[in-house]
Order: structure tokens, then C-alpha cells, then sequence
């Protein structure tokens, strides 16, 4: 992938920018430029507006994914995730500082800042949210170590997109 | 619009065929057609393809006319059109080949679909495969196509109580009906422990519950079914093709464990046949993984929401049972999945079902046939009603 092509969506992928139809006020993460749900589309062409989400939100259904996608393979086993925004939109994303068998329906979460992949050595460094349990952070971390805690390091940034 | 009838059907085997290329299994699926439709390609006004990947598995694009060429009709200049679909491109390819037929623009058309997965290694060959789901929003956050199917069997479990053996069975069935099906890439029978202990892929789903990146071509000819007799006793009408969209990532769903596609191409097509899911008697589903099969079941009106792993415990749709007989073929698991070759080869199996040429596959109450082919996590659901014509 391209650097623009990942740089272009850092607002949403670094800060959960999402977009709210002034017609009808659902909340659609990514933006959009047209409103889904409104029955009269062309109302909300121009209407839909810029829409911050707050990161919290509840697992809807996961999977231990053990056949890595591309860029992914230093990562398995790794949780994905369908999660419910406290504001609507679901998103797509990995459950971290949780041992696997510990995740389960419902469990709430917290968008945290996280690498995403490498594209090889020498490619491109993409950046993103994941997210992390919301209750009792301490006692839910596993014993082994956070595969993702070196690239925290790196970034010089442990807090969450949208937590501030 | 007028009706159109498949006239013939060809295919080759399915499975890694190491030592065959993309132009030599294409052009072998569209000549059987023709010698099965009697026809000489002199008579041919056109030629539709469905395709997934060629770009990205063998960075060749543009392969209508590089099949045509191939198979010596490039200086007949026929109009040639590839068509895209993700896994659904050879359905689409069928719908398009219909509507040029029903159109009354072209007599007979010749409608392929190929796919030539395994030039690239697995891992490339998942990821191309990948690509049918949404890019920016699914697969940069490390979701593969299993994945996003696993998490529609979560969720399904979770709401209906399916278990892991439910899903299981979807795979055995498979196995048991390729056994049968001389063409199929896997024709070995499994049992449900071994699909239970195999490694696994996305939880809940592993290794046996997932189809294979296989090798493949299908090709049928289509034409106008009042002409049909000239070239076959045995035409099969087209009583219904429908295609339907949803939105393309599945996190954007109504509902995780229903596709809102497959519900609606399925309507579509029973209402502009004037049939309902009881009078099908043998249908070739979207089985890519375990889940999907149980779900397909459900969404295409056969069973209630919800119910489809206990009604499939029930043995319905097997051989000797109430039917529909499901995935005579061996489905997509064990058939085998060459992407943009799988909505045309369940044409080609429903086709010889309907004929009673099925061998020791053969369905009973064979009259009416359905097809179902999915593109991605249900973003694209193509629904046709074949028909024997007495």
C-alpha cells in the first residue's frame, strides 16, 4: 500500500473521526458523504458532519485468528473483533491486553492506539486502533508480555485515539 | 424479454492443477459446452467471463479476448466482456450472458468463468481472496475472509445456540457428495471429529471448515429456448436470475448472521419464477465456509432463522432425504473454489441434476434447481432458478 493511500486516512484510523448526518443524526464511522439511513438521500448531501467518537464501546462477536492476514503473521494468535461504539457504529479491530480465552460477548472496551503491520523490513509502518478491556485493565493483563508494547514505546504514546 | 435456456455445459476437473494454465482449462470448459450444445462456434454472437483475480494471481488482465484468441475465434471479433464479482463473478457473468440473451441482442452466447488460484503461494492466494472483503476498514485491521465469517458463527452460536458440530456436518456433507463427483478437489470422506480436530483457522472455524484455493473452469451456452430444441432434448430454462448488493463491509450489516443480499436475491428470483423454496428439489449453495452454508440455508427461505444446524442434523439434505438435496456437487468445500469458476459450475452441475445424467449423485425430484454464489462477506448475492423443460 501506497504511503499516501494509508496517510490520507490517518484521522480516522489515528482518532476515530467519524461523520453525523444532520438530517436524521446517526453516526457513521468511517465518514461518509451520503446518509444510508436517510430515505430522502440527496437531504444529507452536504449535511453530513464531522463527528468525534469516544473510543468505548462493547465486543459483538470475536475470533482467535491463527491464519494471519498479509503483514500480520508475528501477531497469531490474535483477537479480532466486531465492536459497538457507545454511539453506534461497529468497528473492526483487534482485542489486545487479553488473554484470547478471556474475551467474550459483551465485554467492554476501550479504543487504545496500537501498530497495525509492517509491510516487510524495510516497507511501511501502518498505525491504528485496537482495542483494550475496559475493566479491570490490571487483572485481565496476561502474564506473557504485550506483543504490542514496543511499538507503544516507539510512538511515545500509550493513550488512546479519542480518550483525552 | 424472452426466455433463455442453457443449451450446453462443460468443465474441468477442479484441484491444483499444477501442470495445466489459465488459457488451457478456460478454453477447455467452453469447448465441452459447445460439443455438449452441439454447436458450432460459427454460431456463437458472444462470450461472457467471470473472473476474480487475473490481475493479481497472474498480472494478466483483459483476459476475455485473450480466451477468444486462444481459442481460435480472435479474428471472428466477438464481443468479449470479463466480469467481476469477487467469489459471485461467475454468477454475475451467467446473469449478464442471460440478460444479452433475454435482450434479444444476442442468440447464443458462450458464459465461462475460471480462476487460477494456486500459481501463487497460499498465503498470497488467501490474501487475494481477502481483497473481496473491504480493504480499508476490515483487512488493515487484520481481518482475513475466514475471520469475518467467524465471527458471523460466533455471533450465530451466540443467538441460536448452533454448536460447533452444527457447523461441522456442513463440511462431512460435502465430502460425502464429492465422493461422488469425479471432478471434485477433495473426494475423500471426513468425519465430524476429524473437522472438529483439524488445525484451526479463525475460531470457531478451522482447516475443514473452510473451502480450498483451487484450479478450475465452467462454461455453458446459453440461447433462446424457443430455438433450443435444434440443438438438445433436454434444454433448461432459466426461470429466474437475480442479483442483489449490500453494504460491502460486514460491520456495516442489519444483522451479522443474516445476508441481507442473499434474502433479497432470493425473493427476487422466486417471485419472477412464480415459485417458492418448497418446490426446489436440488440446489448448489454457498458453502465457502461451514457457517455460510448453514446461513445460505436459512436466507434463501429453506429453513427458519436460526434452525438451519439442527434441520441439517436431521439428514433433509442429503440424497435420501426430504430435500432439497444440497450441494450434490460437493459445494464449494469439497468441489473445490476457483473463485470466479464456482457460480458457473453449480449452473453445470444443476444442469446435469435436472437432466438426470447425475450418476451416483443423481438428486431426486431433480425438476427445479437453485444456485446461490457470494461475493465477499455477502456484498454481492446471485440467486438463478434452472428448470427442466418437458
Amino acid at each position: 500500500m501506497s504511503i499516501a493511500r494509508f496517510w490520507r486516512e490517518t484521522p480516522r484510523r489515528y482518532n476515530l473521526g467519524g461523520s453525523k448526518c444532520s438530517s436524521c443524526s446517526t453516526v457513521f464511522f468511517p465518514p461518509r458523504s451520503v446518509c444510508p439511513t436517510c430515505s430522502n438521500h440527496r437531504a444529507s448531501i452536504g449535511r453530513m458532519v464531522p463527528f468525534q467518537l469516544s473510543g468505548e464501546g462493547e465486543v459483538l462477536s470475536y475470533t482467535v485468528v491463527h491464519e494471519a492476514a498479509e503483514g500480520f503473521d508475528m501477531q497469531v494468535p490474535y483477537v479480532l473483533a466486531l465492536v459497538r461504539t457507545t454511539e453506534g457504529p461497529i468497528l473492526t479491530g483487534q482485542i489486545v491486553n487479553l488473554d484470547p480465552g478471556q474475551v467474550r460477548i459483551g465485554l467492554p472496551v476501550r479504543a487504545t492506539f496500537r501498530k497495525l503491520r509492517e509491510e516487510g523490513k524495510a516497507g511501511v509502518i501502518h498505525y491504528g486502533y485496537k482495542f483494550s478491556p475496559r475493566e479491570d485493565d490490571d487483572a485481565r493483563r496476561p502474564a506473557a508480555p504485550d506483543r504490542d508494547e514496543a511499538s507503544v514505546r516507539a510512538t511515545g504514546s500509550a493513550q488512546g485515539p479519542g480518550v483525552a | 424479454m424472452r426466455d433463455v435456456a442453457i443449451l450446453g455445459v462443460g468443465m474441468t476437473k477442479f484441484g491444483e492443477l499444477w501442470d495445466r494454465s489459465f488459457r488451457e482449462i478456460g478454453i477447455e470448459a467452453g469447448l465441452q459446452a459447445l460439443v455438449d450444445a452441439k454447436m458450432s462456434s460459427a454460431q456463437l454472437s458472444a462470450v461472457y467471463f467471470g473472473n476474480m483475480a487475473a490481475g493479481s494471481l497472474m498480472d494478466q488482465e483483459h483476459i476475455a479476448p485473450l480466451i477468444l484468441d486462444y481459442a481460435g475465434l480472435g479474428s471472428r471479433h466477438l464481443p468479449g466482456v470479463r466480469i467481476e464479482g469477487g467469489g459471485a463473478s461467475g454468477a454475475l457473468a451467467l446473469h449478464q450472458g442471460y440478460l444479452a440473451v433475454a435482450s434479444g441482442l444476442y442468440d447464443f452466447v458462450v458464459v465461462g468463468g475460471a480462476e487460477k488460484m494456486t500459481d501463487v503461494p497460499d498465503e498470497r492466494g488467501n490474501a487475494i481472496a481477502s481483497a473481496t472483503a473491504d480493504h480499508e476498514w476490515e483487512v488493515v485491521f487484520g481481518a482475513t475472509l475466514p475471520s469475518l465469517w467467524a465471527l458471523m458463527a460466533r455471533r450465530h452460536m451466540h443467538e441460536y445456540g448452533t454448536t460447533r458440530e452444527d457447523l461441522a456436518q456442513v463440511s462431512v456433507h460435502d465430502h460425502e457428495m464429492a465422493s461422488r463427483n469425479p471432478n471434485a478437489h477433495y473426494r475423500n470422506p471426513i468425519t465430524v471429529s476429524q473437522v472438529l480436530s483439524a488445525g484451526p483457522v479463525a475460531e470457531p472455524l478451522g482447516m475443514l471448515d473452510c473451502a480450498p484455493l483451487s484450479d478450475g473452469a465452467a462454461a455453458v451456452v446459453l440461447g433462446p429456448l424457443e430455438e433450443a430444441r435444434r440443438f438438445t432434448d433436454t434444454p433448461v430454462r432459466i426461470a429466474a436470475s437475480q442479483v442483489a448488493t449490500d453494504t460491502m463491509a460486514l460491520q456495516h450489516r442489519r444483522d451479522l448472521t443474516t445476508l441481507d443480499a442473499t434474502v433479497e436475491a432470493a425473493q427476487r428470483a422466486f417471485r419472477q419464477a412464480r415459485r417458492a423454496p418448497a418446490d426446489v428439489g436440488v440446489a448448489e449453495i454457498h458453502d465457502a465456509y461451514s457457517i455460510a452454508g448453514l446461513i445460505s440455508l436459512e436466507d434463501l427461505g429453506f429453513v427458519a432463522k436460526g434452525a438451519a444446524g439442527r434441520e441439517f442434523a436431521s439428514g433433509r439434505f442429503s440424497l435420501g432425504g426430504t430435500g432439497p438435496t444440497v450441494n450434490p456437487s460437493g459445494g464449494l468445500k469439497a468441489q473445490g473454489r476457483p473463485f470466479g469458476a464456482v457460480g458457473i459450475a453449480q449452473a453445470v452441475e444443476l444442469v446435469r441434476q435436472l437432466r438426470g445424467d447425475a450418476g451416483k449423485r443423481q438428486a431426486p425430484r431433480a425438476t427445479l434447481g437453485l444456485a446461490h454464489d457470494v461475493g465477499g462477506t455477502g456484498a454481492t448475492s446471485v440467486v438463478h432458478l434452472l428448470e427442466r423443460v418437458n
